[in-house]
């Protein structure tokens, strides 16, 4: 370790979307490393601690080398050229960059969509069709009394998500953290998470709507068939049971996952629960809250929605924001074949997208920026390696409960930021499209 | 900056001035109004037209949290009602919730220069700045909602009234706000920790902090004064919606024993009647409170027939609302201090109860004395969207046209008010001046705003004067921001970054030690990350205080 220590407080961990602001890091400035992240749970400190300068060029356009400018312009002379550009990923990235990428879209006229299509998206789309009880996860510190996991694996995906906001920690009308409390976890199977449940709901996969809707009539005071155990796995008495606790905590809350969201039923799972949170309301305060994964794919979310009116899968073919799931949706421009250039911001489907979509986009020219090389930046055509948002640069991310944290800068990267290559890109394509000529405000 | 323009021919109509229709030359240079400029500068002619100040909208819902979750819950607000690029302008989505940079943009094309969103939770200020950087053209602000802040009420609780008005100024510098906001006030335990249940009594004792929500209403009263913040506290009273909650709002006015306080649409707080039945209009008596005390200054909240989106921060309100419409809901608590409900909605001129709150909003309008202290405002997009606005003033300027559309709505609801009882009243234009730019301006300490004087913003808007009054307002011809030609032969020309309008009082720094460990032990953000930094300030204005404009 080297003599040039420094110490950051209230730093924020950007791995997950707990986005944890309470790191405490000593960075070794001449090493250009975080040796030590005080409060971070098991991914916080690996994030941390993984995340030095590597030794990639800045830019490569086809796999060689090449200046930063060089790699802009080709970037640019694609993404004006192409017919159908499509945008996709941008949950690591700060809401600063993710704004001048709504703005390249509105420019080429593209598709604009993000990690949520392929994660919570369909939560996106049952929010739209019943809305949501929702609250910030201090509130969930603060006063829940009953508190149900469905579809989710905090303990290895959120690991502070029981000690930090929800089940052990002590809050205003909470002063005895989980003694207070009443923790139900639903999964198809035990998962490193079910130690803490004081219930755990043994679902049969692909029957999470069917055990919602169940849940809905008995809170609705409907009868139900014995038999319901046959369809849900769960019987009728540990059913009534629950709505029973549902019904008469002071604050409830219901935290649900991809578990849910991405089995049979999707968009139906997550309004059923939303719906059977509205219906609770009848009784007493519910809220129900996504658990997102990525650190700002709630951003992502949010800055979408305040400039287009929606939250992923966007097109602007028309010159106008539309919004399509199904359509517009990354996986689907790709596997269809209907894009015909792509800009990937911190994201890599090539590494996890379904294969004709990874067929499709290893046949088009691809612009990647990220942090290192990945499959997807490996494949790209144009390959900007970035800093990494929350270690070297400052900037904005959106919790996943919708509260927006600053980031602190540790220590610099040689590597520009994403914000900087999306601006540069942007002022490129505006001159070769001759599209809104909006003065580009300094983001940050 | 452009060069210098006069602005010729046209009839002024700049009421902070005295100036009722008269035809004068304005000059414009460096962005301001200047007395004179040397005779070879460039002109335009107004000829045929009437100068306004660019109009102030005291109160709306255009940015933040809330107003992102009804964007994102509505697509079909949106689809129908698209905003295409231009070679100027960004894309976006309309409807009553539209997308930040169409809300610039359309504010603009209906000749409003400013604009302050009316309640945002402090822990969304930074969402709200991140949004306003960019909502185009038009200055901002907002005001932080206040009335329902745990720590405050505990202060409040101890009778700790000096901490109270420093650590209400610290929120206000922290989250760069413009105002304090009440919602509410005492409403939110209630609500969050006892089943969904509410306070429906100003003087009803909330146990967690061992106070009434009068005694709330009169700590802000007193500390904002006290801090000569350019805008009063701006209140939505208890009870809003509720039948008989005349009462409460006339109590709510007395609570601030004659000091200056704002009330929010208060239209929805003029009802009489008996809870859980059909409304009656006490407009004439809210009127006449109002117009006898001039301490009080209040925004209508005018319903406009059609589609709506209820957003407001009395989450119990929004949920009343949901039960009758069965329409998606949202709710959305934020720890410790706020929260809020959403829903779709439409006031249909059949149903009794929208009837009878748009004929309320009307009487209020033609019952009130001082145009001053009364503001143009649709609760945008509560009781309607702002672009109805020019709708709302050919009701007022033209009686025949009024008849018409009041012969057109539910005609019980009608007969329970004086709508029909010889008033006659027609608006002037000096008088629509006053209340969509002069008296905003005023009621929010503004003083290079809404008028026309020298030194004065220039943000101008220009109309061609024409017979039919919502037609006239609907689409000016010439609208300048900050000298700045934005709007030309009713287009938009170019783009235009307007300012961010906040305060910063001063308070004592020992404060933050006192809020601290409350923060420590209850949020779940770190305080060393919750005060709003100067990155998201942008362009932007310090409004200063009563005392630092005397020093």
């Amino acid at each position: 370790m080297g003599d040039n220590i420094k110490i950051i407080e209230n730093a924020t961990c950007t791995f997950c979307g707990c986005v944890c602001d309470d790191m405490h890091l000593t960075v070794d400035l001449d090493e250009k490393k975080i040796t030590k992240a005080k409060n971070a749970c098991v991914l916080g400190r690996a994030w941390f601690a993984q995340h030095g300068i590597p030794d990639y060029p800045q830019a490569t356009i086809g796999g060689k080398e090449a200046s930063v400018e060089d790699a802009v312009e080709e970037a640019a002379q694609i993404l004006a050229e192409a017919k159908f550009p499509i945008i996709y990923g941008l949950s690591d990235t700060t809401c600063e960059a993710q704004r001048h990428a709504v703005a390249i879209a509105d420019l080429i006229h593209g598709c604009i969509d993000t990690t949520t299509s392929v994660c919570h998206g369909p939560s996106g789309i049952a929010f739209q069709g019943v809305g949501e009880s929702t609250a910030t996860l201090g509130e969930v510190k603060n006063r829940a009394d009953f508190i149900m996991y469905w579809g989710g694996n905090p303990a290895e995906s959120h690991p502070r998500h029981f000690t930090r906001y929800a089940v052990t920690t002590k809050g205003l009308y909470t002063p005895n953290g989980k003694k207070d409390r009443t923790v139900v976890l639903v999964d198809v199977r035990k998962t490193p998470s079910a130690p803490v449940a004081d219930i755990f709901l043994s679902v049969k996969p692909g029957r999470d709507f069917e055990l919602a809707w169940a849940l809905r009539a008995l809170v609705k005071g409907r009868k139900l068939d014995p038999s319901i155990e046959q369809v849900t796995g769960v019987s009728l008495a540990t059913l009534e049971d629950l709505v029973d606790r549902m019904k008469n905590c002071r604050y409830g809350v219901l935290f649900f996952g991809m578990g849910l969201t991405m089995t049979r039923g999707r968009h139906f799972n997550s309004g059923a629960v939303l719906a059977l949170t509205t219906d609770l309301n009848e009784f007493t305060h519910f809220v129900a809250k996504p658990v997102r994964g990525h650190g700002n794919v709630t951003g992502a979310d949010n800055v979408l929605s305040w400039q287009t009116g929606y939250p992923f899968g966007v097109n602007f073919s028309r010159g106008f924001p539309r919004f399509n799931p199904g359509e517009f949706t990354t996986v689907d421009t790709l596997a269809r074949g209907d894009a015909d250039a792509a800009l990937i911001i911190a994201s890599d489907p090539a590494s996890n997208f379904p294969r004709k979509a990874i067929e499709h986009l290893g046949a088009i020219p691809v612009i990647a920026l990220d942090t290192k090389q990945t499959q997807t930046t490996n494949l790209a055509r144009v390959a900007f390696i970035t800093a990494t948002y929350g270690i070297n640069t400052a900037g904005t991310v959106y919790r996943m409960d919708d509260v927006p944290i600053t980031l602190r800068k540790a220590f610099d990267s040689p590597y520009p930021t994403d914000e900087e290559i999306l601006t540069a890109i942007r002022r490129r394509v505006q001159a070769l499209c001759g599209g809104p000529a909006v003065p580009l405000r300094k983001v940050s | 900056m452009s060069s210098p323009l006069r602005i010729i021919n046209g009839r002024v109509f700049d009421p902070a001035n005295g100036v009722d229709g008269e035809v004068r030359d304005l000059c414009i240079r460096d962005g301001r109004i200047v007395d004179q400029l040397p005779a070879q500068a460039r002109q335009l002619d107004a000829h045929g037209m009437v100068i306004m100040p660019g109009g102030v909208d005291i109160h709306c819902h255009i940015a933040g949290p809330k107003v992102n979750l009804a964007r994102k819950m509505q697509p079909e607000d949106h689809r129908h009602d698209v905003v295409p690029s231009t070679a100027v302008t960004r894309s976006g989505t309309g409807g009553t919730v539209p997308s930040t940079f169409a809300t610039g943009y359309r504010y603009a094309t209906l000749g409003y220069t400013t604009a302050m969103d009316a309640a945002v939770p402090p822990l969304g200020a930074r969402h709200t700045l991140e949004e306003f950087h960019d909502t185009p053209i038009i200055d901002k602000g907002f005001y932080i909602v206040l009335g329902n802040n745990i720590f405050l009420n505990q202060l409040l609780k101890e009778k700790r009234h000096e901490e109270f008005r420093e650590a209400v100024a610290w929120w206000i510098s922290a989250t760069k706000a413009y105002a304090a906001k009440l919602v509410n006030p005492g409403g939110d335990e209630p609500w969050k920790g006892r089943r969904n249940s509410n306070v429906s009594d100003i003087d009803a004792n909330i146990p967690e902090f061992d106070i009434t929500p009068r005694q709330i209403i009169n700590a802000f009263v007193h500390a904002v004064n006290d801090l000569g913040l350019p805008h009063p506290p701006h209140i939505h009273c208890n009870n809003l919606g509720h039948s008989g909650n005349f009462r409460t709002t006339i109590e709510t006015m007395k609570a601030a024993e004659g000091r200056r306080l704002h009330m929010a649409h208060i239209q929805f707080h003029s009802y009489g009647g008996e809870l859980g039945k059909n409304p009656k209009s006490k407009g004439p008596e809210i009127a006449r409170y109002i117009n006898e005390n001039e301490n009080i200054t209040c925004d209508v909240g005018q319903v406009m027939f059609g589609k709506a989106t209820v957003m407001t921060g009395d989450a119990p309100a929004a949920y009343v609302l949901r039960k009758i419409t069965g329409n998606k809901w949202v709710n959305s608590d934020v720890e410790c201090e706020s929260g809020c409900g959403i829903v779709p909605f439409s006031y249909q001129e059949h149903i009794y109860t929208h009837a009878m709150q748009w004929a309320i909003g009307l009487e209020l309008f033609l019952l009130s004395k001082d145009p001053w202290r009364i503001v143009l405002s649709t609760d945008h997009p509560n009781g309607g969207s702002f672009m109805s606005y020019p709708r709302l003033i050919k009701l007022l300027m033209d009686r025949e046209f009024r008849k018409q559309e009041i012969a057109r709505v539910n005609q019980k609801a009608i007969r329970n008010t004086v709508l029909l009882d010889d008033l006659e009243r027609e608006y002037t234009l000096n008088e629509i001046a006053i209340i969509t730019r002069a008296g905003p301006a005023r009621a929010l300490g503004l003083v290079n705003k809404g008028h026309l004087g020298s030194g004065a913003d220039a943000d101008i808007t220009i109309y061609d004067e024409l017979e039919d009054k919502e037609e006239m307002f609907s689409s000016p011809r010439y609208v300048l921001k900050d000298g700045e030609l934005i709007i030309d032969d009713h287009e938009i020309r170019q783009d235009h970054e307007g300012r961010l309008l906040h305060v910063a009082p001063a308070y004592d720094e020992d404060i933050e030690q006192q809020i601290k460990p409350f923060f420590d032990k209850y949020y779940s953000i770190e305080f060393g990350n919750y005060a709003v930094g100067d990155e998201y300030l942008h362009r932007h204005q310090t409004v200063p205080t009563l005392g630092e404009r005397q020093s």
